[in-house]
């Protein structure tokens, strides 16, 4: 794994809470995460894992904690300081954000084109052969032949629909991805080529990635750390090999076990 | 309780409606929407747009703007799809002659106030006329986001990417921007606007125009402005650039060309002949003596007609 | 023929001319008078000043006569109407505990103070078409035998419940908040509840109906019992600044229901029945019922419900309620817009080329493969 690449976090997440009523959905999660590193949130459903992802992907208010995020510029900045504009602004060029369905994540009605063009336009691109000629490049790093690039996402296959969203998430080079469950509900062999594929854009892209998955062979394959969530409290934090291999906590032992039976 | 309803009586007889028939205090209401609207051009401002006496759609927004500006001194010109005489502009310029009693006229030059429909006259307007357009749908976003509530952000935070996403969908699969009309523009380098659903053959009239422009929408309640000379960018792509549609021939009866033209159909068998739009500008082409290809045919001297009736006006 | 350019100012006066004649049909019957209309076609009458947001009977009446019957027109007629005239201000809230019930049932016990009242109601009536009616002569009209109405008022049953705490109050800020008015304010959103009930109440009795309807089937289930529908007189005061106190300026015929809609409780509510509320001009109980029923369905966000079905969707239920907006703006299309129209002609006909002449090459490329091979 390479190594990270700079001495300063990219996210600075402190005793970040979030209550639905009087129930808990995460508590006092508190972690760094840098440049080029691959967070991994694991847990059953329920956990509040995905609370915690969207809470740290300002889709969902925190009730009490900090996150700050390193802007372009260098500065720490407190995420839910930001106004709407900056954060509309992070999100569309600096972030990404891969839902599971991925439907979710794309414009069902426009083309695979137009899916990855958007935030190019956004961001005030003016030239329709450049965003073109963009989002073939990418279509093709995401492997769909160009022929399909005025084709729109609802003749694609699941896979494709997932690689589609990739792209579209990752054409604005953004330096830090969230991804819910990205495999969750694909074929066995689908997955396997989808992963293969995250695996090398990560890498190559150097990204900052949080991913969120209850899958753990996810996790081994693409993350360099694990955190390991239950009931809403973080029970075990550490390198992925390491958790992996040699879990600590009884849940851990029982959630590796469990899957390693399978 | 019961027993017949002791119903009110009213003098019918009676019944006048204050001058250019809206309230002095609706008007005020009115004329301050429109003056945030030329402080912010090309924002819509909302207002508390008034129950008619003509449909909503029919053209409130405009009538509620003229109503508000107009002055007994003025010289108002009322236009429906580029003519003077089509019913619903002689249904509004009535209401006006009856409710204002201000003088009316078909001439473009002689008019302090055009509002219209569809359409902006030919004949460049000049500083001290204003030209009031009647908008169905004031949200240039409206079909790429049903909501008005993040419409309005976006407006806001001037996140205007998905308009563009438009414009792309259009040349992948046309090979060309496919908006004919209502083709949304940015003005003053800042509001993504509706021009209202005038063609946008019309577009760079609006550009820098001399007068100034004012857009009434009644049934969605909102007035927007670009003052005098202000820079009003039709969207497009650097490769793409925007262009207005072209027309073949002149105009079949006074032979103008690069204007607006409709179509007639005049027969069964594919015989059909094009007229300029701007019935006015068109009659006084004529009236100096030049004559289209078609002048001659009697199909033209129909539809040419004599000048406008005189009847009751 | 081309007709459509010159003509227009003749063509209109002529057509008004020709719609006054149907209007008033045959001479050698009777012309409708303004008393017969308001008084034997009250339920027209109150449906329009409801959606015409004016009580006045006798200009419901007329409008109801001039536009030959049609009660959106007529009520269109009543917005115009309404417009022009001059706003002094704001009556007090009306008091419908204190109403002069002609009608009150409650569905929700089977007796209960002051007791049910089914007063002039179609419910349980056979709806057979009634040939004696169309002989009619004018005066043989059997007499009603009406028990007395016991003095002993009439609470109304969300009162009843709320005073065992069973029910949500009906309303948590004091009453003294100022009311918001959609005819002086343009609407934005979200919408408060005062300005949604206004919006409701001039709203149109068909699309209120169809939306309350849809929420019994299943599309955002809201569990209503018709907890109280009253319909009486009551008393309209306004308070008049130069005396400091209240004055009387008449009394308007309303029907209000309240809905009592049963709930479980969420994250932001312990568990109570909560309420729907409608109030309309006039005996329209259809209407109030189903203002009751989407006004309560459009409170889910402060319940904490999750927002699934059209009814709970505020922004689409108050932009479309108006049939005076809806009726405009559908029947604009009767506008001309041979102006867009040529632009669309221009761009289809540019298209179809464009379509043939790549087909064409498409053609003629497969010929040469097919000639290579």
């Amino acid at each position: 794994m390479k190594a990270f690449q700079s001495e300063d976090p990219l996210l600075q997440v402190r005793n970040v809470t979030r209550y639905y009523g009087d129930r808990i959905g995460c508590a006092n999660v508190s972690f760094d995460l840098w440049p080029g590193e691959v967070l991994a949130i694991v847990g059953e459903s329920g956990s509040g894992k995905t609370t915690l992802l969207n809470c740290l992907s300002t889709r969902l208010a925190p009730t009490a904690g900090a996150i700050e995020y390193r802007m372009r510029d260098g500065a720490m900045r407190n995420l839910y300081q930001l106004s709407e504009a900056e954060r509309r602004l992070l999100m569309r060029t600096d972030w990404g954000f891969v839902h599971q369905n991925a439907a979710d994540g794309l414009r069902m009605n426009v083309s695979a084109g137009a899916n990855v063009g958007e935030r190019l336009m956004a961001v005030g691109e003016r030239h329709y052969g450049n965003i073109r000629a963009t989002a073939d490049d990418w279509l093709g790093r995401v492997e769909i032949e160009s022929d399909r690039i005025d084709d729109d996402p609802r003749s694609f296959s699941g896979g494709m629909r997932q690689r589609l969203q990739i792209a579209r998430n990752l054409v604005t080079q953004p330096r830090l991805v969230f991804m819910d469950e990205p495999t969750g509900g694909l074929d066995v062999s689908v997955q396997a080529r989808l992963l293969d594929l995250l695996r090398r854009l990560v890498a190559d892209l150097g990204l900052s990635v949080v991913i969120v998955t209850h899958d753990l062979a996810v996790a081994r394959l693409l993350s360099h750390r694990i955190m390991v969530m239950r009931h809403g409290n973080v029970i075990e934090t550490g390198l992925t090999d390491q958790v992996l291999d040699d879990p600590r906590e009884p849940y851990s032992q029982l959630l590796v076990s469990s899957i390693l039976q399978v | 309780m019961t027993g017949t309803a002791q119903l009110q009586t009213y003098d019918f007889a009676g019944g006048e409606y204050n001058f250019a028939y809206l309230d002095e205090q609706t008007k005020r209401m009115i004329r301050r929407a429109i003056l945030k609207g030329i402080a912010i051009p090309g924002y819509q401002v909302p207002f508390a747009s008034r129950e008619m006496p003509m449909p909503y759609g029919w053209g409130t927004g405009g009538v509620q703007v003229t109503a508000s500006i107009l002055g007994k001194d003025d010289c108002l010109k009322m236009i429906d799809q580029g003519s003077d005489d089509t019913t619903n502009a002689v249904s509004l310029r009535g209401f006006f002659e009856k409710t204002a009693g201000v003088r009316t006229t078909y001439e473009t030059s002689e008019a302090t106030i055009v509002q219209t429909r569809h359409r902006i006259p030919e004949k460049p307007l000049r500083e001290d006329q204003i030209i009031v357009f009647q908008v169905p749908i004031p949200e240039p976003l409206r079909f790429l986001e049903p909501r008005e509530t993040e419409t309005r952000k976006m407006h806001a935070l001037e996140d205007y990417g998905l308009m563009h996403v438009k414009l792309y969908e259009d040349i992948a699969k046309n090979g060309h921007i496919a908006t004919t009309y209502a083709y949304p523009v940015k003005v003053n380098g800042r509001y993504v606007m509706d021009p209202s659903p005038t063609p946008k053959f019309d577009n760079p009239k609006i550009d820098r125009m001399a007068a100034l422009q004012l857009y009434g929408a009644g049934r969605e309640k909102r007035i927007y402005a670009i003052p005098p000379y202000t820079d009003v960018k039709s969207l497009d792509f650097e490769d793409y650039p925007f262009e207005v549609q072209k027309f073949d021939m002149p105009c079949g009866l006074c032979g103008a060309e690069n204007v607006y033209l409709d179509e007639v159909i005049l027969d069964d068998k594919g015989g059909r002949m094009f007229v300029c739009s701007d019935s006015d500008y068109c009659e006084e082409r004529r009236a100096e003596g030049h004559t289209g290809p078609m002048a001659a045919d009697p199909a033209a001297v129909h539809i040419g007609g004599g000048k406008q009736e005189e009847t009751d006006r | 023929m081309y007709v459509a350019v010159k003509g227009g100012e003749t063509a209109i006066r002529n057509a008004h001319k020709l719609l006054a004649k149907r209007r008033r049909g045959d001479t050698s019957v009777p012309a409708l008078t303004l008393e017969q209309i308001a008084e034997q076609l009250s339920h027209s009458v109150a449906r329009v000043m409801g959606e015409g947001s004016l009580y006045d009977e006798t200009l419901a009446a007329l409008a109801i006569k001039q536009a030959r019957g049609d009660l959106i027109e007529a009520a269109f007629l009543m917005r115009a109407y309404r417009t022009t005239l001059p706003r002094f201000g704001y009556s007090e809230p009306v008091d419908t505990a204190a109403m002069l019930v002609e009608r009150r049932i409650s569905a929700t016990y089977k007796d209960l103070p002051g007791g049910q009242v089914l007063g002039p109601t179609f419910d349980y009536s056979h709806r057979l078409l009634d040939f004696a009616l169309a002989a009619e002569d004018g005066d043989a009209v059997p007499a009603a035998e009406t028990a007395p109405v016991e003095d002993v008022g009439m609470p109304r049953v969300t009162d009843l419940l709320g005073d065992e705490g069973l029910i949500e109050p009906s309303s948590t800020d004091s009453g003294d908040a100022p009311v918001g008015d959609l005819t002086r304010e343009p609407l934005s959103f979200p919408a408060d509840r005062d300005l949604r009930l206004q919006n409701l109440a001039r709203g149109d009795e068909g699309f209120l109906l169809a939306l309350a309807y849809s929420t019994q089937r299943g599309y955002g289930r809201t569990h209503p019992f018709a907890g109280e529908i009253r319909y009486g007189e009551v008393e309209v005061e306004f308070f008049a600044e130069e005396l400091g106190f209240a004055v009387t300026l008449g009394t308007i015929k309303v029907t209000e229901c309240q809905m009592v809609n049963q709930f479980a409780g969420s994250a932001k509510a312990p568990p109570a029945f909560t309420r729907g509320y409608g109030l309309v001009f006039g005996q329209v109980e259809r209407k109030a019922m189903s203002m009751a029923m989407v006004d309560r369905s459009l409170r889910w966000q402060e319940l904490g419900e999750e927002p699934v079905a059209p009814a709970q969707d505020i922004e689409f239920v108050l932009s479309h309620s108006d049939n005076i907006q809806a009726t405009g703006f559908v029947e604009h299309l009767k506008l001309p817009h041979y102006v867009d129209f040529q632009a669309e002609l221009d761009l289809v006909r540019r298209m179809r080329d464009e379509w043939f002449e790549k087909r064409r090459q498409e053609n003629g490329s497969g010929n040469t493969q097919e000639a290579a091979e």
